[in-house]
């Protein structure tokens, strides 16, 4: 197979354990047996409440954490053995919002242009086209730190963008954020994925963002995946099975699919989350 | 199984607005390899240093303060005093090339802290993830720090002058003083960034590197002659590379009798295993 024709993702029986307290406490199987395959070109939402192993499953695909158990590819480069390859293909935008607010928006995308070797002499078009892309253009200028939530994903999508990566790897992009600016990011994200064709794996706990926006997704709970097809095709089973749920929303199959509900036990974490994550808007702004 | 559709151009017929030009997004930057990966992540790295000094300057000021202190007071009082025998050097001349090591060393040693800040807000997670080997990340990271220390050498050695000491304005020994400086940061920073790896908290860093910087500081010829000093603090004072950068400083800059090649030999290799050890151990901070 040729690279154009492999997965932009493979994932087999990738399992991944934190011990907690050096190694002496309890283990946490974050991952713990997955199998899925991200088709290029499509987007493909990771949706599952917090906690069930959605990041961790993206940063061993993104190469930050060893592979230990199983096996991972992108566009068929295994991520241990092929590191440096697979980043080379990657455009990464971390759960935690992570422009530097010492830099004006331009600086932050010129750094990512630098460091995947862009040449000097296209350095300044590239870097004004990814702005451009996520409609930063006019605030290009301002640092960082003056920046709103939205504006600093959308920025973080412009450093992810200029290396032209074959696949875009998004954590919860719009955690934190309110309607419109959420609104802001997808159609972002969209026009970019139209104009260029790139494979976006994106994880999320809003089902009706995975709803709208996904080709296909997988709901994962405890470290595992519970389902995987289009949006559609994952109501039509509930449907099937489930005779009493014949409208079902995408609530009704996490909940099928899953035995809970994806928001019960995930509203705890959901608000940790959106305080760190807030915490790190009010460092970055 | 489909191939990734490529840029569609058509497309825009169906949207009204074809939204901005993205031609180069589609086209992948050729991968650099070899010899010059490093010098250009070295590069980049120093340049964004740069760019952080320019945007807020304070830092700079705030830190020319404690050794203009040292100078103003414990220079001039000792001057005065004629306590330490520094073999005919006006005392305040033979304390200013200490003072410009110390303040670069009590930056250095701190710039783990902004690692452990990096990781924490994902600056450094992303940097991981591009196709730059640790060492040459770990490698731009010193070299920045190195950076900002000589712009920092710079204001401090203007203060000296001001104050009267007389240092040498040959441009090829300040040269050789940009290097002593960068390379005293360049290790002091990997000695930061290793502890950083090791302890991986930024309030377990500021412990070890408050307890560390005095008697790094006291515990080398900054202040006062290695020979005055007790036997054991002397062979202390010989593993500590803040004694051949200041050799290094105090022969470029006042003309003291120094031990240059040895000096710069010492403090290249120092930097090398530093850059080593803080590589090896930049994963640990990613997980
Ligand atoms: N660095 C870590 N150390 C220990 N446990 C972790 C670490 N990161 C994640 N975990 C645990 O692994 C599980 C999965 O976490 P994560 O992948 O972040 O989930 P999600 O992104 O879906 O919210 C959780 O139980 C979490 O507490
Ligand atoms: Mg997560």
């Amino acid at each position: 197979m040729t690279e154009q024709e492999q997965p932009a993702v493979r994932c087999r029986e990738l399992a991944y354990s934190f011990h907690r307290g050096r190694g002496k406490g309890p283990v946490v199987r974050a991952v713990d047996g997955v199998d899925l395959e991200v088709r290029p070109g499509e987007v493909f939402g990771l949706l599952g409440p917090n906690g069930a192993g959605k990041t961790t499953t993206i940063r061993v695909i993104t190469t930050l954490l060893p592979t230990v158990r199983g096996m991972v590819e992108v566009f068929g480069h295994d991520c241990v053995a092929e590191r440096t390859e697979v980043r080379r293909l990657l455009g990464y935008v971390p759960q935690a919002l992570s422009a530097d607010a010492g830099l004006t928006g331009r600086e932050n995308v010129a750094l990512f242009a630098r460091v995947f070797d862009v040449p000097r002499a296209e350095r300044a078009a590239r870097v004004a086209q990814a702005l451009a892309a996520v409609d930063l253009t006019e605030a290009a200028d301002r640092m960082a730190g003056t920046y709103s939530g939205g504006m600093v994903r959308r920025l973080e999508l412009a450093q992810a963008l200029v290396s032209a990566p074959r696949l875009l790897v998004l954590d919860e992009p719009t955690i934190g954020l309110d309607p419109i600016a959420r609104a802001g990011v997808w159609e972002r994200v969209e026009a970019v994925r139209r104009a260029t064709g790139m494979t976006v794996l994106v994880t999320t706990h809003y089902m009706d963002e995975a709803d709208r926006h996904c080709d296909r997704i997988a709901l994962m709970d405890r470290g595992r995946i519970r389902a995987l097809g289009t949006p559609e095709e994952l109501k039509a089973r509930v449907r099937a099975e489930d005779p009493a749920r014949q409208a079902p929303t995408l609530d009704d199959v996490f909940r099928h699919f899953s035995g809970r509900a994806l928001t019960d036990d995930a509203k705890e974490g959901e608000f940790s989350d959106v305080r760190r994550t807030r915490r790190t808007a009010s460092r970055v702004g | 199984m489909s191939a990734a559709p490529a840029a569609l151009p058509a497309e825009s017929a169906e949207h009204p607005d074809p939204g901005p030009e993205l031609g180069l997004l589609l086209v992948p930057p050729k991968a650099r390899t070899g010899w010059r990966l490093v010098p250009a992540r070295v590069g980049a790295m120093c340049a964004v240093e740069l760019q952080k000094l320019r945007h807020d300057r304070t830092e700079l000021y705030t830190r020319a303060v404690q050794p203009a202190l040292w100078l103003l007071i414990f220079g001039e009082t000792f001057t005065r005093l004629k306590a330490i025998p520094t073999g005919g050097t006006p005392y305040l001349d033979y304390l200013a090339p200490g003072i410009i090591a110390q303040s670069a060393m009590f930056t250095a040693i701190f710039y783990g802290i902004m690692i452990i800040w990096e990781r924490d807000s994902g600056v450094l997670t992303k940097l991981l993830v591009t196709p730059t080997p640790r060492a040459a990340l770990v490698t731009g990271k010193a070299f920045a720090a190195g950076v900002k220390a000589v712009v920092q050498a710079a204001v401090v050695v203007v203060l000296a002058a001001v104050l009267g000491v007389g240092m040498t304005a040959n441009p090829l020994r300040l040269l050789g003083v940009a290097v002593a400086v960068v390379l005293g940061s360049a290790f002091f920073s990997c000695l930061s960034m290793t502890i950083a790896g090791i302890v991986l908290t930024r309030d377990r860093l500021m412990g070890i590197g408050q307890a560390i910087t005095m008697p790094l500081f006291f515990g080398s010829n900054a202040l006062y002659p290695v020979d005055l000093m007790p036997g054991w603090l002397q062979a202390v004072s010989r593993a500590n590379p803040l004694s051949y950068q200041v050799d290094a400083l105090r022969g470029l800059l006042i003309g003291t009798p120094s031990h240059l090649a040895l000096d710069f030999g010492v403090l290249a290799l120092a930097t090398g295993l530093g850059i080593a050890a803080a590589s090896g151990l930049l994963g640990r901070l990613a997980r």
